[in-house]
């Protein structure tokens, strides 16, 4: 029975929630093109927000980009490296620590200006509120694991939740037996975390899809959103039904033609 | 495709390169950008307005997407002005611009709706009976009616069908009808401008069962009676495009920007073009930030400081030195020539009556009317001549009622003003002075009650012996207290003088700087000599709102007439109050009462019947002797105001509704049986008692009104004076009355009316039309969901601008809504079916009183007589009401409704004592709207099917809006005053508008005898202009503009001139001021009732659009000192309360309002954020629960040319200004949300209890 339960909470619901979130996030990007939003209510009251909002955010993408590569860097790449488990294990206590204590910090901040600012209380919807506490109780959860892993400082629970991990996204199956003796306290952070997979589509976390990461990356200060037809090239006006003349008549095109 | 695929397109998202790799191009999916070009595609754009009784009247633009109405937006598109004059447009204000909010709105009345008690009592009884005995069966047990009838208010709605609903109402008329008389079915609808077709759906229909549409402009107290005292007219103003050109432009209680926000551009245009401007008003208002000079007077003596100011002209410009300008003026267009009979009273003399053509032998060879011709003296002769134009001349004869300098043999003449060059001796004539009244709250000098002065009279002959006489300006002048050089006392030759009414002595009971007063006045009389008559007052209904109200509106018009300004472009007297100017009113009028069926409708002044019906009367505290004139000429002046009013329904001058306590119905066959034609048989019956009228007992069950239909309106959260009275008596449910009547406290009862023991629930159904879930549907049995502005056809009109425009529908009526016009239409269907239960072809016997601008205005000309008491015999028309027989054919209302009847070919068509032939008209609407083609009493008629028919009934009526109908009413005047007016309309006469072409554009009416204005392309619309420029009398006893007042009333009550007279006191403070302690501090305040910025009337006030930007919910201004004095923060949540009342509300303490007084802005709706009372233990009320109405006995004057009865014409008005209220903060907000039953009890139960501990 205790295995079976296991299995279904970590082998099954996890291919369950990422469906979800796969899908349930591209049908909404696709359908529902004007409630993908972070919903911010700065526009409301500033108060809280500045302190909350940025610890919150700076603390939760450490935290986030520390579980993404710990757990899903393969154990071999470590090792090549030479960084040993234990070594691993204390920097994910240690960054992950200061990082949850900021974040922690400043998600307080927003579940307080949340639920007792009756302004920003009066205009959030069930999910907002939801979204942010379970949250919350994730973020607790992630800091009341550090005690637990101080007992085992040579990483090998980490190891397991690692293989886990990593078993799930390529497809092994009973990888749940991998987690079915950790602390407690694990299976729960687990299982929120996932649940929080489940959820996403459905709230304001859409948002972290579209983090604008791609100004990094852009080439040229002004962006055209081209009309033309695909045929159409370059240097090549699309000038429709215009003939030659009528077109030397028009004002000359603000934009200047590439030089190649 | 989809967009994330798009996305994640990477390598080929960038397209090309430019500028060296500054720009790029790409080829991104543009389809967002979709919703940016959709904002403003739509389905349609259609052209609608809001009918909110807003003089405002916009045209809107009324968008609608995907079938849903999403918003509007302003017209641009209004006929444009002439060169030099700026347009009319832009028209709007946040209030229209949120209208579209109500239609989905969770407030929206959605289903009709029956309180669930009455309903299952319904069911019940309609499972046996037929539906007539199934009401019958619930409104005669006692029990039964009780038990949805002291649930009123209390919640308890469920959904009924449409064949249900109509069924329950059908019934309940046809019960009424046949138990009671089709006189005890009322209707209350107001403003017929605002959409005329629905307030024509309910008249048409009540008109043709007998039912009594009651009036509203009177009520609302916007009707000025000063101005059919004056005027002869309900009221008649320049439109807002004339105050550009005025030189001189006094506000006098009246915030244009605020209330008159789409005309406010007018007002700023003048000011660039270099009006100078004055606000007078006590708060510091919207509009004071415009003015040169802001005069904060004290609220309610606005008459002492018009009298100050016309002092001051007088003195300066009639006086001292005569304006040329101002006396030719004042001598062919005033009253100010005739000469008044002088009487001695006690050791001086007193103005008496105007001296007529009957007062003298031989009476001038006047053989039509000489009792109604008044006299003057010619100046060049000296000999007394009887000027042409009275209204004398207006009955009986053609051709000489005009305002020609000539007299009634034809001569020349040029009347004289002053008898000083021709006097035999001075007399000394007494004037009351009623300034030195105590009360409380406002300052009074101690000048005698009586004060003499002297002036130049001349000695006469008349039937009656030696008769001294005076001309109205030497009375005028004498009035003022200027001295002239007569000697004698109480005259003043100095402004610092402290006399009635130099400008210190108003300094005192004003609080304005004497110096103030004397520049002003000087200023407007100085620009209006040199323009000829540029001076502008406009005034709103602030100054009309107090008990005096005539005092304070006739010392503004006496200083517009004195400066000739009335009647002349950019100048006069404009009162802007609800959206009163109904213009096609003459096309209207036919439709509205089912004149083509039947003549005359039934209609009542609702102020007296509210006053007799929510037995507001019981609890009278003013005496009749608190306003008497101490020059009051010997006669029966006591009993109380009802006891006025019930004489004034006898003697025909009020209508009355119910009006005798035996079924009309039953009347006409008495009559036959006694072999008399039944207004003999009625004149008899009431002399020997066999018949009675019901205004003298209006407690007695028989007398009670049955059904009332309440639509386009929110009478019991706006307009209901006396709120919690109406919620007593008239709905019989929780109330919050904390005064005593009469009986319990002794005080003095009435002598004509039968005092019973207290009457609670007189009405057995109130049925409310409203698209929204108001206050007042709250209240009733039965809320039927009507089609909203964006969902009807309809015609709207304002005086504010001179189009007509129309309502259209850009949606169908949502859920199961229908327009007004439908749901009478199914009423009518369904009465028809239901009626031959008990009722068929029917003789109705109707009484009116004595109508205004018909030949029976001059009824009773030199002395009130009442065949009551014996002094004259009862005879219709002439010494009581008129009484006349119509035809009822009950089975056939529906298609009477939906029929044009013959009486328009038979009797044609007339309106302000002009008539015509419509054969010509009824013939083109045969044609217009199709002809009836079902068999049965109207085949062959004029259909009136759907609203769009109606409006084109209305159109092709009106003058205003076929000019072929224009230039027949102007020829119909040309008749009576022997000059020529069709040419104010030929080059019109061509011109048809219907109903197409106001939906294309709103456009201009052709100009009409029914008003006095001109429109034109030389002048903008202004009042008065027809008979200054035409030559046509005024509708009065002088044909002038009459500024004494000679009705044996008027003198009595001290008003034949116009005086000061503090506001009355109420006395509704004492009793309760300290009945139900709460611990806070307490402030006694005068209740001051303003229109308000975020809704028109109600409307608008439970809007969530304007409540965000007000404080979302009620609120009542007070100054920062009241606050302090009562400790009451912005923001506390107080109470106002007085023996009538209590209301909750949040205070707003600002530095804008004057000590003293209080603004709670009319019409919060009691449905939102309004937390229950401490002192009644009920929810806290709305501005209404703490008023009461007191009518004027002068207001019921009737039988007397311009005094004489017209629907919302003359009449009682319902003022409330007087009232002062207990402002205290409330020790703890109870939102009564808990079942009823259980909620705490008010603080008058917890004290005792508390006591008995």
């Amino acid at each position: 029975m205790r295995e079976t339960l296991n299995h279904i909470v970590f082998g099954w619901y996890p291919y369950l929630c990422l469906t979800v979130f796969l899908i349930g996030s591209w049908v909404r990007f696709d359908r529902e093109q004007y409630t993908w939003r972070s919903g911010s209510s700065q526009l409301l009251r500033r108060r809280q927000l500045m302190w909350g909002s940025n610890l919150f955010h700076v603390g939760i993408l450490v935290i986030f980009f520390g579980h993404f590569v710990g757990l899903l860097t393969p154990i071999w790449v470590f090792d090549t490296l030479g960084i040993s488990h234990t070594f691993k294990q204390w920097m994910a206590i240690v960054i992950g620590g200061v990082a949850g204590i900021a974040c922690f910090v400043g998600i307080t901040l927003l579940v307080h200006r949340r639920l007792f600012d009756s302004r920003i209380r009066k205009t959030s919807s069930f999910g907002d509120i939801a979204v942010l506490l379970l949250l919350y109780a994730q973020l607790v959860l992630g800091l009341a694991t550090i005690p637990v892993s101080l007992n085992h400082l040579d990483g090998h629970e980490m190891v397991k939740f690692m293989n886990w991990a990593q078993g799930i996204l390529t497809l092994r199956p009973g990888v749940s037996a991998l987690v079915a003796d950790v602390h407690p306290i694990f299976k729960l952070h687990l299982f929120l975390g996932m649940t929080i997979f489940l959820v996403f589509p459905f709230t304001r976390l859409v948002h972290i899809w579209s983090a604008p990461i791609w100004y990094l990356g852009r080439r040229g200060y002004q962006v055209v959103r081209t009309k033309r037809p695909q045929a159409a090239r370059a240097g090549d006006f699309a000038p429709g039904t215009l003939s030659k003349a009528e077109l030397a008549h028009r004002p000359a095109p603000s934009r200047v033609a590439p030089a190649e | 495709m989809s967009h994330l695929l798009d996305r994640l397109t990477f390598f080929k998202r960038v397209s090309d390169r430019y500028a060296d790799g500054y720009g790029i191009t790409t080829k991104e999916d543009r389809r967002w950008e979709d919703g940016y070009r959709k904002r403003w595609q739509h389905d349609k754009i259609v052209r609608s307005t809001h009918g909110a009784n807003c003089t405002g009247s916009c045209s809107w633009k009324i968008y609608v997407k995907g079938g849903i109405v999403t918003w509007e937006t302003q017209q641009t598109d209004y006929p444009r002005t002439r060169p030099e004059l700026p347009n009319h447009e832009p028209r709007g204000c946040s209030r229209g611009a949120s209208y579209s909010w109500y239609l989905y709105s969770g407030n929206r009345v959605k289903y009709p709706l029956v309180r669930s008690r009455l309903l299952k009592l319904w069911r019940e009884a309609r499972a046996k009976k037929k539906p007539v005995a199934a009401w019958a069966s619930i409104v005669e047990d006692a029990g039964k009616r009780a038990a949805y009838v002291e649930k009123r208010g209390l919640g308890g709605f469920v959904r009924a069908s449409w064949d249900e609903v109509t069924e329950i109402v059908a019934a309940a008329n046809a019960y009424t009808i046949k138990r009671h008389g089709p006189d005890r079915v009322i209707g209350f609808s107001p403003i017929p401008a605002m959409s005329m077709v629905s307030y024509a759906a309910g008249s048409r229909y009540l008109s043709l069962i007998g039912g009594v549409c009651m009036s509203f402009y009177d009520w609302y107290c916007d009707l000025p009676p000063s101005s059919p005292q004056t005027w002869g007219e309900q009221t008649d103003v320049p439109e807002s495009a004339d105050w550009y050109n005025a030189g001189f432009l006094i506000l006098w209680g009246s915030n244009v920007p605020q209330t008159r926000t789409p005309d406010a551009h007018f007002y700023t245009e003048a000011r660039y073009r270099g009006a100078k401007s004055v606000v007078i008003c006590p708060d510091y208002s919207e509009a004071s930030k415009f003015a040169d000079l802001w005069i904060s007077v004290k609220q309610g003596t606005d008459a002492a400081l018009a009298m100050a100011m016309g002092h001051v002209i007088l003195r300066e410009f009639h006086i001292d030195r005569q304006a040329k300008y101002f006396a030719d003026y004042a001598r062919q267009y005033t009253d100010m020539p005739f000469l008044v009979r002088l009487v001695k009273s006690g050791e001086h003399f007193v103005a008496d009556r105007l001296a007529r053509a009957s007062d003298f032998a031989g009476e001038f060879g006047e053989a039509n009317n000489p009792e109604w011709k008044t006299v003057a003296f010619d100046e060049a002769t000296n000999e007394i001549v009887v000027p042409q134009g009275s209204v004398g001349f207006r009955w009986g004869e053609k051709g000489k009622w005009n305002l020609e300098e000539k007299e009634s043999k034809g001569r020349e003449t040029k009347l004289r003003l002053s008898l000083t060059g021709i006097k035999d001796e001075f007399a000394e004539v007494a004037f009351p002075y009623f300034g030195n009244r105590e009360h409380d709250h406002f300052a009074g000098t101690d000048h005698p009650s009586v004060l003499p002065r002297r002036i130049p009279v001349k000695r006469l002959r008349m039937k009656d012996g030696e008769t001294l006489v005076a001309t109205v300006f030497d009375l005028l002048a004498a009035n003022y207290g200027v001295d002239r050089g007569f000697g004698g006392d109480n005259v003043a030759k100095s402004y610092n003088d402290n006399v009635p009414y130099t400008p210190a002595w108003a300094e005192k009971i004003t609080g304005v700087p004497r110096d103030q007063i004397i520049t002003v006045a000087r200023e407007f009389a100085l620009n209006a000599e040199k323009t000829h008559g540029r001076s502008m007052v406009i005034i709103g209904a602030a100054m009309n709102h107090w008990y005096h109200c005539d005092m304070n509106y006739r010392g503004v018009i006496n200083m517009l007439v004195m400066c000739g300004c009335v009647g002349q472009s950019g100048g006069g007297w404009s009162h802007y109050v609800g959206q009163e100017k109904l213009r096609p009113q003459s096309g209207w009028l036919p439709l509205a009462f089912a004149l083509d069926w039947g003549r005359p409708p039934r209609q009542q002044n609702s102020t007296s019947f509210f006053y007799a019906h929510t037995d507001q009367w019981r609890y009278e505290t003013l005496g009749i002797d608190e306003i008497l004139s101490p020059t009051a000429p010997a006669g029966s002046w006591d009993g109380t105001f009802i006891d006025f009013n019930v004489r004034a329904e006898r003697m025909g001058w009020l209508p009355s509704a119910p009006q005798l306590r035996q079924n009309p119905l039953t009347i006409a066959k008495k009559a036959e049986a006694a072999g008399l034609e039944a207004k003999d048989y009625v004149a008899k019956a009431l002399k020997s008692g066999e018949l009675q009228m019901s205004c003298e007992d209006p407690d007695h069950p028989d007398n009670w009104p049955r059904n009332m239909f309440v639509w386009r309106s929110n009478i019991l959260g706006s307009s209901g004076k006396g709120h919690e009275y109406f919620l007593k008596h008239l709905l019989g449910t929780t109330h919050g009355v904390q005064g005593k009547d009469l009986g319990e406290t002794g005080r003095k009862k009435p002598k004509e009316v039968t005092w019973r023991p207290e009457v609670k629930g007189k009405l057995d159904l109130l049925v409310t039309l409203d698209f929204r879930m108001s206050t007042t549907c709250v209240y009733s049995d039965i809320v039927l969901p009507t089609a909203t502005w964006y969902e009807k056809n309809d015609l709207n009109t304002s005086d504010m601008h001179p189009f007509i425009h129309p309502l259209t529908a850009a949606v169908d009526p949502v859920w199961e809504c229908k327009s007004d016009w439908e749901i009478y239409k199914a009423i009518a269907k369904k009465f028809s079916e239901v009626a031959p239960e008990v009722l068929g072809v029917e003789k109705d016997v109707v009484l009116t009183p004595i109508q205004h601008d018909t030949a029976n205005e001059i009824a009773q000309a030199i002395d009130v007589k009442e065949w009551k008491k014996g002094e004259v015999e009862p005879v219709p028309g002439k010494t009581m009401p008129a009484v006349a027989v119509v035809e009822r054919d009950y089975p056939n209302i529906y298609k009477r409704y939906t029929a044009l009847g013959p009486l328009m070919s038979k009797l044609g068509n007339a309106v302000k004592g002009m008539s015509w032939n419509t054969e010509h008209e009824v013939e083109l609407l045969k044609r217009l709207n199709g002809e009836v083609t079902e068999e049965g009493a109207t085949k062959g008629m004029a259909r009136i099917d759907t609203d769009i028919d109606a409006t084109e009934v209305i159109l092709t009526f009106a003058p205003e809006t076929n000019g072929e109908v224009a230039v027949k009413s102007w020829e119909a005047l040309s008749k009576t005053t022997g000059r020529d007016h069709t040419h104010l309309a030929i080059p019109k006469e061509d011109e048809k508008i219907r109903f197409r072409d106001v939906v294309a554009q709103p456009r201009k009416i052709i100009s009409a005898p029914t008003w006095s204005g001109l429109e034109s392309e030389k002048v903008c619309y202004n009042a008065g202009y027809t008979n200054v420029h035409e030559l046509i009398p005024w509708r009065t006893l002088t044909g002038r503009q009459q500024l004494y007042q000679d009705h044996l009333w008027m003198r009595a009550f001290g008003e034949g001139f116009c005086v000061y007279r503090p506001p009355v006191d109420l006395k509704a403070v004492k009793p309760v001021i300290d009945s139900k302690p709460n611990g806070e501090k307490q402030v006694v305040l005068n209740f001051i009732t303003p229109h308000q910025k975020w809704g028109i009337h109600s409307t608008y006030t439970d809007n969530l659009l304007m409540l965000t930007l007000s404080r979302g919910g009620p609120i009542v201004w007070i100054s920062e000192a009241d606050a302090k004095k009562a400790g009451i923060a912005d923001n506390d949540w107080i109470e106002a309360y007085n023996s009538n009342g209590a209301l909750t509300a949040r205070a707003v303490v600002s530095q804008r309002v004057k000590e003293g007084m209080c603004l709670m802005y009319h019409a919060q709706e009691k449905i939102v954020n309004v937390p229950g009372s401490e002192i009644t233990g009920q929810r806290g009320g709305i501005h209404n629960s703490v008023t009461r109405v007191v009518v004027k006995p002068t207001h019921m004057i009737g039988g007397y040319a311009q005094q004489s009865y017209g629907f919302n014409y003359y009449g009682t008005i319902g003022t409330n200004r007087d009232e002062f209220v207990i402002v205290r903060k409330m020790s703890k907000v109870d939102w009564l949300d808990t079942p009823n039953g259980d909620q705490p009890e008010s603080l008058a139960v917890v004290s005792k209890m508390e006591a008995a501990e």
